[in-house]
């Protein structure tokens, strides 16, 4: 902490974490006002006299129920959902196993096989988006969830194998060896003594993966075409700019209520979040 | 119960780094058998071998009548306590001391007797629900001890289970843990590079260094006859003292001598040492063996010595003394009154001296 008089702690401290906070909260409230801001305040000019950008003195609603009875807005919710969970659990499951073998096994080209798992997610999407759209034509998946749900875990199960071998890497060797002397398989002392212990490091895992495939734009951009495939994030900024007409009262809502999961997810799992990140295992 | 033989045990890692060399032991039923050795002398992967955590590279573990070499730790009916204790920080003390008989699939009421039976005898019982991170480290090391002995098993491993407790405790531990060992009646192997702990815990004592066993015998029996100098320097406190001397035969009989003194060569040890004649050898005497002369020693065995550390410990004071160009440290009564630059002279017990090989470092 800072120490010595109050108005340090104020110039070095409050102030500039408030500054910081204000500057990252700004969208989500530039968000919400717009989305509740009826349609004449929206398209007012900005050198009209009443113009009033951060405030209404109107609220509405109407975006909102526009949002969820006019568009396929809940459609696109159930899809994205669906698509994260299982994404995320196919995801989670490989890089559990690949993350303890990583870490624990000793087996030849162990070393190699990491440092390839992790190139492949140095990949950027915006390049491995080309070749995969020809596999998922072969395989005909193109247009259905499942074109999403393959493909997420090219990106997220690196992703979580990387996160989960730093974690199980921080977890006593001897732990483990004496579950096995005490008489339990690799997979019983897997199961009973390691995944418990890095229960913070698999949630964080998750949560992570979860985020990831519920923002994920490009994949869902190419290989969904109909309106009632999309996801959220696809849907809301397609459906809903047409042409150069923005309906940003709609777009705004449908933001918001697309960021609600995950926000509540974070703020559910946030101590095990940040103990997972920070990794500290106490004997 | 049961006893442990170790055949030709030998242990490479990656084809060039030979940690443990041909290691032959035999630990008895019931007996209390510690390995000790500095640091990287391959006590800890024998000890490992045998737990079944470190593969066999060559040769033979026996537990009981049973080769070993490809049984899963879970099948050696073995326990093991850990340095770090290792206890498993999700689970409570009574969790923690069951999961072996649960993963065994013992039923609850036995599982609960024995637990209980456990703590009792090492005064955790009060602690039972709580979580190790709840504990502080001595109860952290009764815990893992518990642990271990709730299974009832034929071997109990250590592995320096006393080094992360602090000085005051790990003695009190090293009583509690010889009690034990009575009352329990099993075959112990127990690694430390502690040589107090291996002193008094030990029936027997293996010294090891770089993969090698050195001696193998009872506690006093390597004190007194330390088989090499290695043997000698590692065991007593503080270590013992060596110089070199040159050995000379001639019409005043055997001599061993150096710049900083010219000693008799005690009858006994004559005719050992008598083939050295003309050659160098490496006296060995323990600090506790040297006393400042009084005029009833013999004078063969005098020498002089100036004194340039005094450290006063209450029941001994050791001095380090400068004996020629050697340092020396002695241990005197507390009563002798000694001060830095004091010119003293000191007298070695004739029948408490060693001799090594200059290049062998065999005790002669």
């Amino acid at each position: 902490m800072i120490e010595g008089a109050k108005w340090r702690r104020w110039v070095y401290f409050y102030i500039p974490l408030g500054v910081f906070v204000l500057w990252l909260l700004f969208p989500f409230y530039w968000m919400l006002v717009t989305s509740v801001r009826p349609d004449r305040e929206l398209y007012r000019p900005w050198m009209a006299p009443n113009y009033a950008p951060f405030w209404t003195a109107h609220p509405t609603l109407v975006h909102i129920t526009d949002l969820l009875t006019e568009t396929l807005f809940i459609r696109w919710m159930a899809n994205t959902l669906f698509i994260a969970i299982l994404s995320t659990v196919i995801s989670l499951f490989c890089g559990l196993l690949a993350g303890y073998a990583l870490s624990r096994l000793k087996f030849r080209f162990a070393g190699t096989l990491g440092t390839g798992i992790f190139i492949t997610y140095l990949v950027p999407q915006t390049l491995l988006f080309i070749p995969l759209a020809d596999i998922i034509r072969d395989f005909q998946l193109g247009d259905t969830p499942w074109a999403l749900i393959l493909t997420y875990p090219t990106f997220l199960i690196p992703f979580c194998t990387w996160l989960l071998m730093g974690y199980f890497k921080a977890i006593p060797r001897e732990l483990e060896e004496c579950a096995r002397i005490d008489g339990a398989t690799r997979w019983k002392a897997m199961l009973y003594i390691i995944f418990p212990i890095a229960l913070p490091g698999i949630l964080s895992a998750g949560i992570f993966a979860f985020t990831l495939s519920w923002n994920e734009f490009i994949y869902a951009l190419v290989f969904l075409s109909s309106a009632e495939q999309k996801t959220v994030s696809v849907g809301v900024t397609s459906e809903l700019v047409r042409g150069d007409v923005f309906f940003w009262g709609q777009l705004m809502a449908g933001a918001l209520l697309g960021s609600i999961p995950v926000a509540f997810i974070y703020s559910f799992f946030v101590e095990h979040y940040v103990a997972g990140l920070t990794g500290s295992v106490k004997g | 119960m049961a006893r442990v033989l170790i055949r030709n045990l030998n242990k490479f890692y990656d084809k060039d780094v030979h940690a443990v060399k041909d290691v032959n032991l035999e630990i008895r039923d019931k007996e209390f058998m510690v390995l000790v050795g500095p640091s990287g002398c391959g006590k800890t992967t024998t000890l490992r071998m045998v737990a079944g955590l470190e593969s066999i590279s060559s040769g033979q573990v026996l537990i009981g009548d049973t080769v070993v070499n490809e049984l899963p730790p879970m099948d050696r009916d073995i326990a093991m306590v850990f340095q770090n204790y290792a206890l498993y920080p999700h689970m409570s003390v009574y969790d923690n001391m069951a999961f072996g008989l649960k993963m065994r699939g013992m039923d609850r009421g036995e599982i609960a007797k024995r637990v209980q039976d456990a703590a009792d005898i090492l005064g955790i019982g009060e602690y039972l629900k709580r979580k190790p991170r709840q504990l502080s480290g001595g109860q952290r090391q009764r815990v893992a001890l518990g642990r271990a002995i709730v299974r009832h098993p034929q071997v109990f491993l250590f592995d320096e289970p006393l080094s992360n407790l602090d000085a005051k405790l790990r003695v009190q531990m090293r009583v509690e843990l010889k009690k034990l060992h009575t009352r329990l009646n099993t075959t112990a192997i127990y690694v430390t590079h502690d040589q107090v702990e291996a002193m008094t815990l030990g029936d027997r004592v293996v010294v090891m260094r770089g993969g090698v066993v050195q001696q193998v015998g009872e506690p006093l029996e390597l004190y007194n006859s330390p088989v090499n100098r290695f043997v000698a320097g590692f065991l007593g406190s503080p270590a013992m003292n060596f110089a070199p001397v040159a050995v000379r035969d001639d019409d005043r009989g055997l001599r061993a001598d150096n710049r900083g003194f010219a000693i008799e060569v005690p009858a006994e040890i004559g005719p050992r040492l008598r083939p050295y004649a003309g050659r160098d050898v490496i006296l060995g005497v323990r600090p506790q063996d040297m006393q400042v002369a009084n005029g009833s020693h013999p004078p063969g065995l005098c020498f002089d010595a100036m004194v340039e550390v005094v450290e006063r410990l209450g029941a001994e004071t050791l001095l380090d003394l400068q004996v020629g160009d050697q340092t020396m440290v002695a241990s005197v009564e507390p009563t002798v009154g000694a001060k830095r630059g004091d010119k003293l002279r000191f007298a070695m017990r004739p029948e408490r001296l060693h001799f090594f090989d200059t290049t062998s470092e065999a005790a002669i």
